[in-house]
């Protein structure tokens, strides 16, 4: 077993929503509510599910772009669930994020090199030539080539795959050991998509960086990550080996997923899907007990809807939170 | 039913035209349902706009025919145009329609719009019309007094649909209309889809970058590349055995979830269309680029309803 670089437990972060006169009435969204996940180094692993299910905040949390409500988050051995803001800029180093919209994440008045050097200025990097020496490497590194013609343009003079490359650049300038790339690539085009995922799966292996990569797209999953965690309603509901989950998925949700994501096929066109009715709950106030319970094909009634699932290991590190396997 | 015969849409901008349209020709039967695929940039909600006439004010040319049911649209005046034609035989969704829903206006309200005025109908019996619709696309009719507001994703794009339905229309254009939603909302539309053009023997234009979701809907399958539609072909022939150089590359950066593949890119991107090269317009990302791809290639049909714009298919070569 190689070195483990993260580990989360019991992971919980809520959002306090104030609603009524004054708002006096407090409401708490539970948008991570109870994760656990570990990553050893130089691997790469998928945090996929749809909109709302709370894997943009679980990525931000474990970077402690937010504070975490509960749980811990182990890094290197180091606990960082609470560092104050001065050890945080260590962690800072070590971790990095490739955000979804690269346009929006890029400061429209600065040039290329300018958003390269900032981090760099930061973490102190005092020599001038030192500097540059390192953003030309990672300009190369993320083919942003001929640098001459780059290193002075604005962002919006970048095609989408070129700004979402840069993005990575600065990601990736400190030389972190982990990465959250949050769908780093729902905003581009078919061809530019493979272009991009190629580049952080070669980044990830010559680095030998921890990716986690977010996505509600499980397709691409297959071609870039190791293990794949599946997330509904705040919890992780299954997780397994990436070619595993695809070729034997167990968690009811997961297999509802699987089934309705289509491969190019004419066939398609000629055949009604099956989808589960309904919408995600509200996180304010989930159901009780399983909380895909209310949509799930097959619920053991008196138990799904009444007391919480497990996390069960079906097999040999295939995990799901399903009544069905216990 | 519907033929569109080299349509032209260009439209002048401070640093020149841009050729949106060059050109394009396809036709289109009686429920049945064409996908138009591309990345973006590639013109194909101008194609859809211009189908519909909703033209950008800035337009330069425009020409080429439109025929629907041998009527040639282009020669209609616009004011017969938007009577007989824009939202009555053809319905136009556009891309992000969910949320072009008016908020301070109740779902019904804004739902009998088209029919107050295109159809002169008085308000009750076209709220009555607004409930079928909506129990169409599966929404229950309670939600005409509710707001926008109260509506997820996935019913607002119901409520949108059924708003493009309501003046029982012949031909139906949707751009891009998941884009924005939840693989199972999605999923949940696409069935919708299926189920309406079936039971109202419906013709789709469906617009979309998404190769995989096409295949949900498509009878035919046109792809754009710069302004242009370099390959036309039936679906169990295309999404099996693509043509064109650039529709077998991006069927190669399709990711699939059963079959395993290597994954590939196109490098370079696709011209500008202010000032597209000469010849063929992939010539510079094509891998098969000889000398003749420096001339226009001419398009090439392949049997009754199919064609390809490349010099490798043309007759006569090897």
């Amino acid at each position: 077993m190689s070195e483990q670089l993260l580990r989360v437990e019991n992971l919980k972060k809520y959002f306090e929503v104030r609603r009524g006169l004054f708002g006096r009435r407090r409401f708490y969204v539970r948008a991570v509510d109870g994760v656990d996940l570990t990553l050893t180094k130089g691997e790469a692993v998928s945090i996929v599910g749809e909109s709302g299910c709370g894997k943009t905040t679980l990525g931000k949390t474990i970077l402690r772009l937010y504070e975490p409500t509960d749980g811990r988050i182990i890094f290197e051995g180091k606990d960082i669930t609470h560092l104050g803001w001065k050890e945080l800029k260590w962690y800072r180093r070590e971790t990095g994020l490739v955000q979804q919209d690269p346009f929006g994440a890029l400061p429209p008045f600065m040039t290329v090199k300018r958003i390269l050097e900032e981090p760099l200025i930061i973490h102190g990097f005092k020599d001038k030539r030192e500097r540059e020496e390192r953003i030309y490497k990672v300009l190369e590194r993320v083919r942003l080539t001929p640098i001459e013609d780059f290193i002075n343009k604005y962002p919006h003079m970048l095609s989408g795959g070129q700004q979402q490359r840069l993005v990575i650049a600065r990601s990736i300038i400190l030389e972190p050991k982990l990465i959250v790339a949050d769908e780093p690539v729902s905003m581009l085009d078919a061809s530019v998509r493979v272009e991009i995922l190629k580049l952080l799966q070669d980044l990830q292996k010559s680095y030998n960086l921890s990716v986690i990569y977010i996505t509600h797209d499980l397709s691409t999953t297959k071609y870039f990550s190791e293990r794949i965690f599946i997330m509904y309603a705040a919890h992780i509901v299954e997780s397994a080996g990436t070619r595993e989950i695809l070729r034997n998925p167990m968690h009811p949700y997961t297999k509802a997923l699987l089934n309705v994501i289509p491969d190019p096929d004419p066939s398609n066109r000629l055949a009604i899907k099956e989808v589960p009715a309904g919408e995600p709950p509200n996180l304010i106030d989930p159901p009780l007990g399983c909380r895909f319970h209310p949509r799930c094909p097959s619920p053991v009634k008196g138990l799904c809807d009444v007391k919480e699932p497990p996390m069960i290991e079906v097999d040999e590190g295939h995990y799901a939170k399903c009544w069905l396997y216990a | 039913m519907l033929g569109v015969s080299n349509l032209v849409m260009y439209y002048r901008t401070l640093k020149g035209e841009v050729r949106a349209v060059d050109d394009v020709s396809f036709s289109l039967q009686k429920g049945e349902t064409i996908a138009i695929i591309g990345e973006s940039g590639c013109g194909k909600s101008s194609l859809a706009k211009s189908i519909v006439r909703l033209l950008p004010r800035n337009v330069s040319t425009y020409r080429g025919k439109v025929i629907l049911n041998g009527v040639n649209l282009m020669e209609l005046d616009e004011e017969t145009f938007n009577r007989e034609v824009r939202w009555t035989k053809i319905t136009y969704v556009p891309q992000a329609a969910l949320n072009s829903l008016n908020p301070v206006i109740k779902i019904g309200d804004q739902m009998i719009e088209p029919l107050l005025f295109h159809r002169k109908m008085d308000k009750g019996e076209a709220l009555e019309r607004a409930a079928k619709a909506l129990r169409l696309v599966g929404v229950s009719d309670a939600f005409l007094h509710h707001y926008p507001f109260e509506l997820s994703g996935g019913m607002k794009q119901r409520v949108i649909i059924a708003m493009a339905l309501l003046t029982e229309p012949e031909l139906m254009i949707l751009d891009e209309p998941t884009s924005s939603l939840d693989v199972l909302t999605q999923a949940n539309i696409m069935n919708l889809l299926k189920r309406i053009r079936k039971e109202m023997d419906l013709s789709m234009i469906f617009i979309t970058h998404d190769v995989a979701l096409s295949s949900e809907l498509a009878d035919k399958v046109a792809v754009m590349y710069a302004g242009q539609i370099v390959e036309l072909g039936n679906a169990e022939e295309f999404y099996r055995d693509p043509k064109h150089p650039y529709s077998q590359k991006l069927m190669e950066s399709v990711p699939t979830l059963r079959r395993d593949k290597e994954l590939s890119f196109i490098p370079g991107s696709p011209p500008s269309l202010l000032n597209p090269p000469k010849g063929c317009r992939f010539a510079e990302r094509c891998p098969f680029k000889f000398d003749k791809c420096s001339e226009d290639p001419p398009i090439t049909p392949l049997d009754e309803d199919s064609y390809v714009k490349c010099w490798l298919y043309e007759k006569g070569s090897s």
